[in-house]
């Protein structure tokens, strides 16, 4: 960041002489220091995971949840501002009512390039700050399950395997190890699982609550969150990896 | 020769917005209660809709409000007077007095003169200074202040037999003795009651069920021959004025 | 020759059709106004709210409270007038976990009101998912304000439909029409139904709600379908049921109602007798 303090970092509707635009450089690091979220892709299905970062022991289990429904077959998870991933999962929400209205039919996971232009239009205005959040979307549309991370630059790319936040590095590791085309939606629950316990470090941050949600044949096609049994067996067989790990 | 423009320029059967669903409704004033009471079948034409439909609703501790005529209307009109009276007490942390209520109602049926509600409304409590009050509105806001009023399908089968029984009209005192100002809680009962089977043996949209509410002023309880009835308490907020419903079975034919 | 399928029909009696499930047309004019030489294009040029009528109607839908909740049955027609138009068309509709909608009317208006809901439900339980749920009263009162509010704008949705629904072990029942007009009882019927199916289900049913098993309750519709296919020229003689308890709403799939005719044979004026 040699251009700090140099007052190119002001505003998003100015670039920088070396052609940046620092606000969204800035957006990305809000992410960058948030929980990590992971998406994954598999044959029959998406599950999206979160490692919700808890700051007081006084807030209520289950309170501002990361993860959103925003159709009966598309979840939304965000890393970064909590408040502007809510932002952008409500006009998700607007997104789909109104293809619904317009088109009588679930909303493809296509949607996400209407997001990503509202996303980018906040890039464009001195008047305006960028997202400071990166969106995971996954669902299952007539195409089959998808994934789509938009950052708060606006671009967005497709992926079989997704991850933002803190711990990505470590997470698009451990995901590039899976074979995620063979794996059932059952299994990417466990795998979901136990990187989001891996990435965590107890050594910096305190407590984290594990967030699960997944859709595909196994949900009827409804993006849902994992069932409780499940998602505990899930959580332990995690623990235990980690252990094992370690 | 006989008009044939109508025929030239065929005419559109228009929507007709409103609908008659029957029953009837009535009211009387006591020194220190009210009785409001109304049928519970709801018709329309020669169908019985349905044998359960109340058509008299509490507003608060101490006012009543019966509604009769196009029951979508009057559940409307309900909701709405219900909707100002709860802003009323988060305003000005008390419920809002009966004359007011009735000022109120006729503020909102005039706000639709041009296409009315077409419900005729009774309002039954207790006023500020402990009186037993009956106020009764036309469609469009028209009111007044009676001591007895019936409205509905048997309006015209009701309202004469009230006006003999309760203002003793074309009755004349035995020498020496007048006529009361207000009768007791278990003789306008007995009239409520009789009035409602007479009703239903009369006109084919009055049956089914009878539900009377009876609020009692400040300080009043029921007379034991009314206690002995079994009416039910409704919850009231405070020490004041109480709330009290009786039902009774109509013949359903 | 009057071309107009609709016109067909038999004519129009406002007191037998009360909510003109009927297609009306200019029906009555039309023919003075034709052999006027003048072609009257009055459908359309007018406003739209002033004119509105049904066009493709669905007859009457029935629904009964029983043991385990609600049964609600329609047939599978939706007539254009006199002509049975599409034979295949399913009048009960599935809101949320707990609730069918069943419609009488016109089929294009239903239409509406069943996308409507589908979004309600989605924005309200499977968006926000906050524990809360819309029950079958709830969707009853959205649908009678809905209704209410399409008739105070004098442009109002021509149907009438059933609610019925199971929420917290407690059954729900209702009925709300065009106008907003709303009522709820143990047996309930729309259009022709009210006429002919409704002193039937009462009989069967009144008294009898807890103890009403699923298959009695079955078999009580079922023989009201029948009597309506008799005498109601509008049905079909295939409907579907829908099954509301604890356990969710569960339609069923399209099923034919056995009917016997042979009571025709002796009797003048049905069978093959000429005089």
């Amino acid at each position: 960041m040699t251009s700090i303090g140099t007052g190119y970092d002001l505003s998003a509707s100015t670039y920088s002489p070396d052609g940046r635009i620092f606000q969204v450089e800035y957006a990305n690091k809000a992410v960058d220091n948030s929980g990590t979220v992971i998406g994954l892709r598999v044959k029959d299905g998406v599950v999206l995971a979160v490692e919700k970062l808890v700051h007081s022991k006084l807030l209520v289990p289950g309170a501002n949840r990361r993860i959103q429904a925003i159709d009966r077959h598309i979840g939304l998870a965000s890393s970064g501002l909590l408040a502007d991933g809510r932002h952008i999962s409500n006009r998700a929400r607007d997104e789909a009512a109104n293809y619904r209205d317009n088109y009588r039919e679930l909303a493809p996971l296509k949607l996400s390039d209407r997001l990503s232009l509202y996303v980018q239009a906040y890039t464009l205005y001195s008047s305006v700050r960028p997202f400071g959040c990166s969106t995971i979307l996954g669902g299952v549309d007539k195409n089959g399950p998808s994934i789509y991370v938009i950052e708060p630059s606006g671009v967005f790319y497709g992926y079989h395997g997704a991850a933002v936040g803190k711990g990505r590095q470590l997470a698009k590791t451990e995901l590039e190890k899976l074979k995620l085309s063979e794996l059932t939606l059952r299994e990417a629950v466990f795998e979901a699982a136990r990187i989001i316990h891996l990435v965590h470090d107890d050594a910096k941050e305190k407590e984290f609550e594990l967030e699960l949600s997944w859709i595909g044949d196994e949900t009827n096609g409804r993006h849902v969150p994992v069932p409780k049994d499940l998602f505990e067996e899930a959580d332990r067989k995690a623990k235990e990896a980690l252990e094992n790990f370690e | 020769m006989p008009d044939m423009s109508a025929i030239a320029n065929p005419q559109q059967r228009q929507f007709n917005p409103y609908a008659e669903n029957g029953g009837t409704i009535l009211a009387v004033a006591g020194a220190d209660f009210t009785v409001i009471a109304g049928d519970t079948r709801q018709s329309e034409g020669y169908s019985i809709q349905t044998r359960y439909a109340s058509k008299v609703f509490r507003l608060t501790d101490r006012a009543v409000l019966a509604v009769n005529g196009f029951a979508a209307d009057g559940n409307m009109f309900v909701k709405k007077v219900k909707q100002r009276l709860e802003w009323y007490r988060h305003n000005h942390a008390k419920d809002m007095p009966l004359r007011s209520i009735a000022r109120l109602i006729q503020t909102m049926l005039y706000a639709q003169r041009f296409f009315p509600y077409y419900v005729y409304n009774i309002l039954g409590g207790i006023e500020e200074d402990g009186t037993g009050a009956v106020y009764s509105f036309d469609p469009v806001g028209s009111y007044e202040r009676e001591a007895c009023r019936a409205a509905g399908a048997a309006q015209s089968l009701l309202q004469p037999f009230l006006d003999n029984q309760i203002y003793f009209k074309n009755q004349t005192a035995a020498r020496g003795y007048s006529h009361p100002a207000h009768l007791p809680l278990p003789d306008v009962l007995s009239i409520v009651i009789d009035s409602f089977t007479s009703a239903t043996e009369r006109h084919i949209e009055v049956g089914d069920g009878l539900e009377m509410y009876i609020v009692m002023a400040k300080g009043q309880t029921l007379p034991d021959a009314v206690t002995n009835l079994l009416p039910e308490e409704l919850p009231s907020t405070g020490d004041g004025e109480r709330v009290f419903v009786l039902k009774r079975d109509l013949k359903k034919d | 020759m009057d071309h107009f399928p609709t016109n067909w029909g038999r004519p129009k009696y406002d007191s037998f059709d009360t909510h003109a499930t009927y297609p009306i047309h200019n029906r009555g004019h039309a023919q003075s106004a034709a052999s006027n030489g003048a072609v009257q294009h009055t459908h359309f040029s007018h406003s739209k709210s002033a004119l509105r009528q049904p066009i493709v109607t669905g007859t009457s839908v029935l629904a009964i409270k029983y043991k385990d909740g609600i049964m609600m049955a329609a047939d599978n027609l939706a007539s254009y007038g006199s002509l049975a138009r599409f034979k295949g068309v399913q009048r009960l509709h599935p809101v949320g976990d707990y609730t069918v909608v069943g419609a009488s009317g016109d089929m294009s208006d239903f239409q509406y009101l069943q996308h409507i809901l589908d979004g309600l439900v989605i924005s309200e339980e499977a968006n926000l998912q906050d524990g809360h749920t819309l029950g079958p009263a709830e969707i009853h009162e959205y649908l009678s304000q809905v209704m209410y509010q399409r008739r105070t704008k004098m442009d109002p949705l021509w149907n009438s439909l059933l609610v019925g629904g199971v929420k917290d072990g407690k059954r729900f029942l209702a009925f709300v029409d065009l106008l907003g007009v709303t009522y709820s009882a143990s047996t309930l019927a729309t259009g022709y139904g009210a006429y002919i199916a409704q002193p039937l289900l009462r009989k069967a049913v009144e008294g009898r709600e807890d103890t009403l098993t699923e298959h009695e309750a079955r078999t009580i519709l079922e023989d009201a379908l029948r009597v309506l296919f008799y005498r109601d020229a509008r049905s079909i003689n295939q409907y579907q049921i829908a099954t509301i308890t604890a356990n969710g709403a569960d339609i069923s799939g399209s099923l034919k109602l056995e009917t016997a005719w042979g009571f025709a044979e002796g009797i003048r004026g049905y069978g093959a007798q000429t005089q």
